[in-house]
Parts: structure tokens; sequence; C-alpha cells
């Protein structure tokens, strides 16, 4: 067999991950991979009650079970945390109020597992169980009992309210509006790998944790506050990480277990989620309702947007403070808004925390936008595609909100969709049961700001040339499996001509690596490729003048390319220059990079929330069948462009759009959090939670557009997270176009189609009785 | 309550053409003894209760030839292995290095997190075993108890057909490109990238 023959990985190259042999020959190392001398397992006691006053917590017995080393309570470490710093609500064990049914209550720590587990049945906690609030309504409703004692008023997390121009007034005006309320059901990520942590404190006392974390530099920050030791003594390094997609981008109860029980035993502690325990640990997507009107004017043009959302953010803030305003604040492109208002309110409920799941806060508004833009277009007739590309907001505007979109691609991303799909030959002529919806989207390539202000750089890096002609970067990116590390061999094989293979990245380590503030919000690639390529610049320089000294010629004459230095007259390997320059250093190669975002945003109070140095734009075609007799549907194809700016790598850039195409049409099709009435979550399993096989995700047309953004490196844009998106409005457009029925309620469960099809065939059966 | 657990048997497992003799405690599972008595820590656990194949081995019987049928080994006990020839992640690769379908899933980029990788490959590899040239439904039938959470499972369809010999690599020309007008607000200027 044939294999493809690697060009040097520079950038825009098709360059295998560089840890893919690794991860294909069974050696990576992930962080229950990690088994240390004297490792003690650890397991965390959880709450029956949906809501319960603890009057007391009796370990007793549990730490006298014959193979318990130590046992745990709140008290130990009372410390409030929380990934936002205006909102710390959590405690790593709960010591006067459990608000979940999963909330963590004690731990205990045993020579194994299987007795650690055993041991939990002998802790008696007294619970005093509370009404619980299990809707948004519900906890509206009765402020009196609260589920979280941080919210100030009622129940609530955060309530924004901001209005961009006069809407009721273009309300009035407008040419057809639709008028709608969309429901969308909280999802979760589940990562294939559960959350794991492994703790180890040597014998100065300094704190070594291992975690399956997104988010190693905030980890290190909570552990420290939360068990009092100095940050420069608490390590946190992230192994590889087996998805995470959001859910892994809060500091976790098990990371503080099992310091705290390293730092009580003196051994080795770790803990490993079960699968029901990843599903109470959640921070998925916030279920949303959402009132929305959309206005179009006589031209087909967007006049006014208003969005009234409630969002139901169980037991915990989470990030739950950004949520409440990314649900308004990122809906402004990729069209124009002539005016604009929302009102979203987050809820502290009685169930497992929201948090930011792949398109945080966006994709719920989202799927209501595209949808309610698809009806009022229809009241003027209009096509989808040329609804969209009539509202294009352009390139190097400013948003109605105030956000600065720089490099724009979306409109050759419908052109690439409505090709591919044969959309003006097969939309609305598909027959009965068949049809075509188009959706778009925007989304941030990171945000301007650190989640705790500060100046200093949001990613750095730290590179290192070796006498061997070996590149070290240190890096404190997270590779969660989007192949950031490979992308930063590449940036260095573009800027100084070393072969790609020949560079090690030393990554995500709070001891080792410059701070990077962690893989969220789709910053990773955008802001540490910028720190990269700046330190690459100042070595580069440095190999160059080296060589140049060498060779008799000038620095701009020597060419750094395929692990060669060349000059007019003469060449040397890669070694030879970093041995020259080294010499002519007098000391290590070495250069530091960083990045930090400009200020950006709107003069408002909330304006930076949603702020980012650049916009990705995405719009997807689905194509449905719908079985009319049983409601059941199948999506046959997603055809998905999205822009990212530029494609460093565009194996990796088609990756993450099919993994967002399939994980939003999963959205779509079938996955819930479901809970009974008391609060308990139904089936925490995958086999009850059921996630898509490959029998059940659609054939999925990736196709990337080039914008070259002025700010991204080399032009590149994300590419993780904004083509989620569409896939869902998309699907339900199709639904329309198949069968002429509107859903609006997630997940669309067959039988919901089939409550709309009975629907839809009385209203016409009612008007040809009127006719 | 009972420390049953405790009591601990011996078993004979045969993992990748060695034979090791293990004291497990009876209900120690395949997946267990792998990762945590032999280090073989290539198998993964997503589940534990056998809806995720991310545990996935081989297995076929001692007396039989070839690397045998997928099995979970999260809910198969170790001392019911003591039959078989299995064959983890680890065993795959051969003296000339990885194996055909562990190169494929590399260069194609159906890798991401790679977490249920071992177990995808492993399914992967039994198909072909048994069926060198499947069709696309055939190859998604004999994964379809593999769950993948990242790649919408696009690229380990390519992974197995270029590992098969059906096609190549995608070398599809990438992009559409049109170049943005400048901002007045350039952080850094993008240098030209030659094609």
């Amino acid at each position: 067999m044939t294999h493809p023959v690697h060009r040097p990985g520079h950038v825009g190259a098709r360059f295998p991950k560089v840890d893919g042999a690794g991860k294909a020959d069974g050696s990576g190392v992930y962080a229950d991979d990690i088994h240390l001398p004297r490792m003690l397992h650890a397991k965390i006691l959880r709450s029956p009650h949906a809501n319960a006053r603890i009057r007391g917590i009796d370990v007793s017995e549990a730490t006298r079970y014959p193979g318990v080393v130590a046992t745990l309570v709140g008290a130990e470490m009372p410390a409030k945390y929380g990934v936002i710093p205006w909102t710390h609500d959590e405690q790593a064990l709960a010591t006067d109020h459990a608000r979940f049914v999963g909330d963590e209550v004690a731990c205990v720590a045993a020579l194994d597992e299987r007795t650690a587990d055993e041991a939990l049945r002998l802790i008696r906690v007294d619970y005093e169980p509370l009404p619980a609030l299990l809707s948004v309504e519900d906890a509206l409703a009765h402020p009196e009992i609260k589920v979280n004692e941080r919210a100030k008023v009622g129940n609530v997390t955060k309530h924004v309210e901001l209005e961009f121009g006069p809407v009721d007034d273009a309300l009035a005006r407008a040419a057809a509006v639709c008028h709608q309320v969309y429901e969308y059901a909280g999802s979760t990520h589940a990562p294939i790998e559960p959350h794991c942590a492994v703790a180890r404190v040597d014998g100065d006392g300094n704190l070594t944790v291992w975690s399956s974390t997104q988010i190693p530099h905030y980890v290190q920050r909570e552990l420290s506050r939360v068990l009092g030791l100095p940050q420069s003594k608490v390590r946190v390094i992230q192994p590889l990480l087996g998805g995470a997609f959001g859910g892994k981008s809060d500091p976790f109860s098990l990371e503080f277990c099992v310091a705290k029980l390293a730092l009580k035993t003196g051994r080795p502690v770790k803990i490993l989620f079960t699968r029901e325990e990843v599903f109470y640990a959640h921070r998925g997507r916030h279920p949303m309702r959402m009132d929305v009107k959309v206005a179009l004017d006589r031209d087909g043009r967007i006049s006014a947007v208003d969005n009234k959302i409630q969002i139901d953010g169980g037991a915990y803030a989470s990030f739950g403070l950004v949520t409440a305003y990314y649900a308004g604040q990122l809906l402004t492109g990729p069209y124009r808004f002539g005016t604009y208002r929302f009102d979203s309110t987050r809820v502290y409920t009685n169930k497992p925390p929201c948090g930011p799941k792949r398109g945080h806060g966006s994709v719920q508004p989202r799927f209501a936008f595209e949808v309610a833009l698809d009806e009022a277009a229809e009241q003027l007739g209009i096509d989808p595609i040329e609804v969209r590309r009539r509202n294009f907001i352009g390139e190097n505007v400013e948003t109605v909100n105030g956000q600065r979109i720089t490099s724009n691609g979306f409109l050759k991303c419908l052109d690439l969709v409505e090709a591919a799909s044969a959309w003006t030959e097969r939309h609305g002529k598909l027959g009965p049961g068949r049809g075509l919806g188009v959706a778009g989207s925007m989304y941030i390539s990171g945000t301007a700001y650190p989640v705790y202000p500060n100046e200093m750089p949001q990613s750095g890096v730290l590179l290192k040339l070796d006498r061997s002609g070996r590149v070290t970067v240190y890096s404190g990116a997270s590779d969660i499996g989007q192949g950031v590390n490979t992308l930063l061999c590449q940036i260095c094989a573009e800027e100084m001509g070393c072969d790609p293979r020949d560079v090690t990245v030393v990554a995500a380590d709070t001891d080792l690596t410059p701070v990077d503030l962690g893989a969220y919000s789709s910053r990773v690639t955008f802001m540490v490729g910028l720190a990269a390529r700046e330190a690459c610049e100042k070595l580069a320089d440095k190999l160059r003048a080296a060589v140049a000294a060498k060779l008799g010629c000038a620095p701009a004459d020597v060419r750094l390319e395929l692990g060669t230095a060349a000059g007019p007259q003469g060449t040397m390997s890669f070694a030879e220059a970093c041995q020259l320059a080294e010499a002519g250093e007098g000391a290590t190669l070495a250069a530091t990079g960083g990045y930090r975002t400009k200020k950006l945003g709107g003069d408002y109070r909330g304006g930076t929330i949603g702020a980012s140095p650049a916009y990705s734009f995405t719009a997807h075609v689905a194509e449905v069948e719908v079985d009319e007799e049983t409601g059941i549907w199948t999506v046959h194809k997603l055809w998905a462009a999205h822009d990212c700016g530029k494609a460093l790598n565009p194996t990796l850039v088609e990756g993450q759009i099919e993994g967002s195409v399939y994980m939003g049409a999963a959205e779509a099709q079938m996955e819930e959090m479901i809970y009974d009435q008391n609060g308990l979550l139904f089936g925490p399993s995958l086999l009850d939670y059921r996630i898509p096989t490959s029998l059940d995700t659609p054939q999925i047309d990736a196709h990337i557009v080039e914008s070259h953004d002025p700010n991204g490196p080399y032009g590149a844009k994300e590419a993780g997270e904004g083509p989620l998106h569409p896939a869902i409005p998309a699907i339900a457009n199709a639904l329309h176009d198949a069968c002429g029925i509107r859903i609006r309620q997630l997940p669309f469960y067959p039988q919901r189609i089939l409550r709309l099809l009975r629907e839809r065939d009385a209203r016409r059966g009612g008007s040809e009785r009127v006719a | 309550m009972s420390t049953g657990h405790r009591r601990k048997t011996l078993v004979r497992l045969l993992v990748n053409g060695e034979e090791h003799t293990l004291a497990v405690p009876v209900q120690r599972t395949l997946l267990e003894a792998l990762r945590y008595e032999l280090g073989l820590t290539g198998s993964k656990q997503g589940c534990d209760k056998g809806d995720c194949g991310a545990c996935t081995v081989l297995a076929r019987p001692r007396d039989a030839s070839g690397r045998g049928e997928p099995i979970l080994s999260c809910i198969t006990l170790a001392q019911d292995a003591q039959d078989l020839a299995l064959t983890t992640i680890e065993g795959l690769a051969g003296p000339q290095g990885l194996d055909p379908i562990q190169r494929a899933f590399a260069d194609c980029g159906a890798l991401q997190c790679g977490f249920c990788q071992p177990g995808m490959m492993l399914s992967a590899r039994a198909l072909l075993d048994q069926c060198p040239r499947p069709t696309l439904p055939q190859i998604q039938e004999a994964l379809s108890g593999n769950l993948c959470r990242c790649t919408g499972y696009t690229k380990i369809y390519e992974a197995v057909e270029v590992a098969a010999g059906l096609r190549e690599p995608a070398s599809r020309p990438p992009v559409s490109s049109e170049r943005a007008a400048a901002s007045d607000q350039v952080a850094h200027v993008p240098k030209e990238i030659a094609p």
C-alpha cells in the first residue's frame, strides 16, 4: 500500500499529528494511565437529594474500614471557588447544602478503588430534604427557596438586558415579523475519557496534580486558593486528554479532593470518575427558552431582532455569567441587524450545573434565530439563501452591538454549500418527505479578556534551539485533540525551516511552560499561534545573522528551509546553523513570544463580552428525509463550509468541522439531559443518554474557506466551535422544506415530528373544508 | 459488608503472544487486568459497562489462528478470558512498525483526542482481517460498537479505506481563498504564504 509523501510540514500543509503515532500504538499517556508507587484510590460520596440541608456528616465508621487510609469532608477545605472570579459558588465537598442529585459530599481514599467505594456506604450523612426547584419557572416562582446562596436576587445567577437602537419602532414598521418561542434541550459533552486526576506531594511540600483538564492555569490558581498553598507550590499538568468539548474547563471536585488527600496522607492519590459521575460533573449545554421576534423590512432586510431568553443553569454558576451575555452578544453576525434587543436570565436550579459546551451560549439562540429568519423570509417569499446573502454584514465593520468584524468569508461559505447541495435545482423541489435547509453562523476566535482581569499575556511561548538541531517549544496551551501541538511544530517549520518532526512540544505544565489560559472560547491556535510565531521570528533572525556572518552575505539573503540554511554561496544544515548561532550568542539559544488582545468591544457594561480579535463564519445546508407515517427522519447529508481565515493544517481543520457538524446534528437528533420529578438524571450512561454511532451520523461534506484575517496567525481564525452552530437550524429548516412543519423544540424526536405532521394535516384539512 | 472481593484467584492470560499468570480478585475485569496488572494501558475505560467500545480487544480461541473477533474487555472477567488468545493495541504493531490501520489513522487525521482509537482500530483490524475490501456500509456496521466523540467518523472511514488500499489519503485542494481587506486595527500583519 502507499502512504503520502510528507511535504515539509509548513503552515498550510496536511501534516499528520505529531502525537498521532503515540495515540495509534497505545503508548500515549492519559490521566488514568498514570500509576504512581503507593498510590491510593479515592471515591466521592454524592447527594441522593436534589436539594437538602446537611446537618451532619459522620465518617468515623468509614475511617475504620479495613483498607481505608483517609476520609475527607468539606469542612477541611470550605473555601468557595469557581472558574469565574465573580461567581465563586462551589465547594469541593458540600459543607451544609447539597444542591443536586450527584453533588459531592464526602470522599474516601483507600488502598484500592473497590474498598473506597464500599467505605462510602459507611458514611452517615444527616440530610434535611428541601423542596427541589427543577425548572426555570419554579426557580423564579420560589425566590424564598435558595438553590445557591450566591444568588443576590431570588435564584437568578445573572440577568442582562441590552438594547441597540429603537427595536419597538422597527418592529412596528416591519413588513414581516416572525414571533415564536423556541426551546433548546440541555445536552452534555460526553467525552469518551472520564475525568481523572492524580495528585502527589513531594518531601518539600510541592503539590503536583495531573488532571484531564482544559484549563491547567485556572486549576492551579483555584487549587492554590482553596488549599491555601502558594501558587508556586502547585503544579498542574495536563496529560493527553481524551476529549473535552468544554466539559473539562472548570475546576472540578476531584482535583481538590486528590490534592487534599495527598497532602493529608503523604501518598499519591487518584480519582477516576465513573461514567455516571461524568454526567453529574456535566457543565453541558444550557436548556434555553427563547421568545424571539425577527422583523424584516419590505426588502427583506433584518430591521429588528428581539430575544427574551431564559436559561436553566443548574446548581452552580460555572461560566454562567458569560453564558447570559453570550446568548445575546454573539448573534449579531454574519447579518446586519438594524436594531437589536436581548433580555437574558440565567437561573439556578437543583440540577447538575450547565456550562460551556462547544459553541458556548450561542448555539441555542442561533437555532432560534435562523429558524425564525427562515419563517420571516417565507412570509415575503424570499429564498432562504437569498435572505441570508442580502443581509450579509460585510468585512471590516462593526456589528449593531459594537463588535468589530475584520475578515468575513460568509458569502463564500454560502456560495459553496449552495453549489455543493445543488440548492437552486433542488430546494423546494425534492417532493414530499425530502427537503433542504440552510443556516449560517458566526463565532469568536478567543475572547479579548481573561476570566480574571490582568494585563499579562493570554498566551506565551518559550522556544529553545539545541545544537543538535532539535527545537523545543514550551507552550502552556492545551492540546485537547484539536492538534495545537502539531500546529506549533508547523509554525516552527514555517519560520525556521526545520523539519517539524525535529520539534518537541512541552505543553500544558504550569511549572515548565509559560502561561496559557486554556482551551476554551476557540482561543488556542489563534493566541498561542501568534505567540509562537513571534518567538520563532526572533530565533530565525539570530540564525540568519550567524549564518550570514559565516557565509559572508547579508542576513536577508539567508533562506531557512527544508532543514538547511542557505546563502547565495553556500549551504549548511539546520543543526550547523544552530551551532553557529549558539557560538555567537555565547549562551543557550532561546526566545519568547506572547499574545495579548488589544482593547476591543462596545463602550457599555458587558460590551467587552463577546468581543474577539476575529470572528469565524459558517454556512450549512442539510438534506433530510422524513417518513410521514412514523415521524422518523434522517439527515442524508450535511454540507458545511467554514471560514477559518487560513487553514494552518487543512486535515485538522476538516476534522474540527466534521466533529462540530456531528455534534450539532446529534443535538438535533437525539441528545437530551432528562430528569425525573425528584431531580434524578434519567439514565446517566452512554446506553441511555444516546450519542450517535457510525450508523446514526450523517454524511458530512466539509469545505474550508479562507478569508485571511489580518489579526490571526497567518490569517487563521477558529475552527473548533463555529461549525457546530448551523447544523441544528439547517436541519430544522430542511424538515420544513421536506414536509411543511416548523419544529421549535429540541431534540427533534420522531414523536414530535409526528405530532407536527398531524397538526399540519388538521390545518390542511381544515382549510380545505373552509375552501 | 462483604469483603469477598479480596479473595484472589490465579488466572492465565495469553496477551500479544505472551503468557501471564496473575493473582487477581475474582471479579477483576479483563480490562482492569490488562491496564492495572499488565500495564497495557492502551485499552481504555470509557464507560466500564460495555456501551462505548474503548476497551475493545481482539480475542480468538487459543488453538485457532488469526487475531479473532472484537470483545469488550470491561464486561469480560479476567478469569473468563483464560481460554483466549488476546491482541491489544500494543500487540497490533509488528516488527515492521505500525500496522497499516494504525498508520492510516495517524495519516488521515482519524485521530483527534485518540481515546477511542485503540478500540476503534482493533475493530477495524478485525473487519479487514475478515473482509479485506469492505464497502462503506460494512465499515459503518463494523465500527458501530465504538463511539467516537471527536471526528464525526468521517476521517475514520477514510482511514479504514486507505488501510484497505481502496483509496489514497485526502489530497483534495483545501480551500476557497479570498483575501480580506486590511483592518485598521491590525495587531499582527500576516505574511504571504507560498501555496
